[in-house]
């Protein structure tokens, strides 16, 4: 099967090129292979796939926080790197809130300026600005079990927005959470990535998910980990209610559900023995 | 509320009234089969002995606290260094932590002679002693506490570039405290257990005398119910302790951790 195309014309956009790259861990398990993907300035890719198909890996690799056992990873063409560089900023929203349970809302948020070591001051504004863009202006001298799912996980992303991040990485981050309350933080998320204008790039199983939120969606299949096939979702922002109920929502979910389902037929008949590439982590 | 009160209830009143039960059962037995008090003297015969001995009881109970809490003390600290140490490198934990096993599983009182041979002061060495018995379990579940950090937190400080300072202080030592007071309770315990296995080596009578010397000493003479006196003070002493870190270990971990936390709903 030949590779989809999913490299941008040699520009100058990419925040992200990736160009044959490949993981394998040292047990063995082959999690990635022969991705090439560029992330592009501005855009909202969301990568799906069925389980072990490699989507978390891959996000891990974008945030620098795996290394690739082939192939090559480059940030901001080269001005980039685990060292950091130019002010570029990534964070990351984990599958759970992953708060610090004996610290209040505030801290938890404040801690990525705290380690860079903001003055004091600068970062409590910050953070209360952060608190009050996703809705929790009040919730800062709580701690983090006093909090629902849903707000837990709104702390987590005001923990990753607080340092204005360039890209926003984001692994299944509202899959734990019921369908009414996740429909509610997809639109809240695209209004912050609409006002903060940074990239993201989202992982999760849900089509639906994927079709409303993203500018592009990227079908990943597994054994071993790759990129299927990838689409662009043209269509205007904001997005709310009625485009999830749109003929054109349902036509580029279906497309996007035929090629999940060949995907997954792919994986089947390894299924069983399959071990999924993020428990492997 | 009724809630919280049944819970007290059930916390404190179902021990005592054990207490009470088996405490009355135990006076009836020896005042019915008028036991002499040389074998088993009733409770209240030891209660009286505890109050007629008390000036006697109460020194040496402040000498066997003085020892099992210096000797505690001074655990927490090795067993802390001594965790914060190995988490610093597999190496160094891999090569040193057979040896903290070693001191664990060597019987104090096949070592207490030594060491109360080799340290000249008594009292430094029979707080040596307890702080050998007690220091285990600090350590090996601060070690444990410092590795058992979430690992999305960890990818976390590593996407923000933290230093291994910050990590250790921010997040490591926060993730490590319930780790760490679960020892110290056991540890607690262990440090007043080896303070008395120490006395009973040395033997230290007179001033420095503490609990277990009287125990000896009583038995010796036969002062059957002032053995049980001490006896009683030793466990009193121990479930005091133990109450002591229950009540540090709450105030720390707060309104975060799951032990701390009262049950609810």
């Amino acid at each position: 099967m030949p590779r989809p195309d999913t490299r941008v014309n040699a520009d100058a956009r990419a925040v992200v090129a990736l160009r044959d790259v490949a993981k394998t861990y040292d047990n063995g398990t082959q999690a990635l292979a022969g991705i090439d993907l560029d992330v592009v300035t501005g855009e909202f890719l969301t990568l799906v796939g069925p389980s072990g198909c490699g989507k978390s890996t891959l996000l891990h690799l974008i945030a620098g926080l795996t290394q690739p056992s082939g192939g090559r990873v480059a940030w901001w063409n080269d001005t980039f790197d685990a060292t950091g560089g130019e002010g570029r900023r990534i964070a990351f929203v984990f599958q759970s809130p992953t708060l610090m349970p004996w610290a209040s809302v505030t801290s938890n948020v404040r801690l990525p300026l705290d380690l860079a070591g903001v003055p004091r001051a600068e970062a409590n504004a910050a953070v209360e600005d952060a608190l009050a863009r996703v809705g929790l202006a009040r919730a800062g001298g709580h701690l983090p079990r006093e909090l629902s799912g849903g707000m837990q996980m709104r702390v987590s992303i005001a923990r990753a927005l607080v340092t204005g991040p360039d890209l926003l990485l984001m692994d299944e981050p509202f899959g734990a959470l019921d369908e009414f309350t996740r429909q509610r933080l997809d639109i809240e998320l695209l209004a912050l990535w609409r006002a903060q204008r940074f990239t993201a790039v989202f992982v999760t199983h849900s089509i639906q998910e994927a079709v409303f939120l993203s500018t592009r969606v990227a079908v990943m299949a597994a054994h071993p980990g790759r990129i299927l096939d990838a689409w662009h979702v043209d269509e205007a922002y904001p997005r709310d209610e009625a485009f999830r109920l749109s003929p054109a929502f349902a036509a580029i979910a279906q497309r996007v559900s035929a090629c999940v389902a060949m995907a997954s037929a792919e994986t089947l008949p390894h299924g069983s023995r399959a071990k999924s590439a993020r428990d492997a982590r | 509320m009724t809630g919280d009160r049944r819970a007290a209830l059930l916390r404190i009143g179902a021990p005592f009234a054990v207490a009470v039960i088996v405490l009355a059962a135990w006076q009836v037995i020896v005042t019915v089969n008028d036991v002499p008090a040389y074998l088993v003297p009733s409770p209240l015969v030891v209660a009286k002995t505890l109050y007629s001995d008390r000036v006697l009881l109460a020194r040496s109970l402040g000498v066997t606290l003085d020892i099992a809490l210096t000797a505690l003390a001074l655990a927490t600290l090795a067993g802390i260094a001594a965790a914060l140490l190995f988490v610093q490198s597999r190496w160094l934990e891999a090569s040193l932590f057979p040896y903290a096993i070693l001191l664990q599983v060597t019987p104090i009182v096949s070592i207490a002679p030594l060491i109360i041979i080799w340290v000249h002061d008594t009292r430094a060495a029979l707080v040596l002693c307890a702080a050998v018995v007690a220091i285990f379990p600090i350590i090996s579940n601060t070690t444990l506490g410092l590795r058992s950090v979430d690992r999305g937190l960890l990818d976390l400080f590593r996407l923000a570039r933290a230093t291994r300072w910050q990590t250790l202080w921010r997040l490591r030592v926060p993730s490590a405290l319930p780790y760490f007071f679960g020892g110290l309770r056991i540890a607690s315990g262990l440090a007043l257990i080896g303070a008395v296995v120490a006395e009973f080596v040395a033997g230290t009578g007179g001033q420095g005398a503490g609990l277990a010397y009287q125990i000896l000493l009583a038995g010796i003479q036969l002062n059957i119910p002032r053995l049980f006196a001490a006896l009683v003070l030793i466990a009193l002493a121990g479930i005091a302790l133990f109450a002591a870190t229950v009540a540090v270990s709450r105030l720390a971990l707060g309104r975060w951790h799951e032990s701390a936390l009262r049950t609810e709903s």
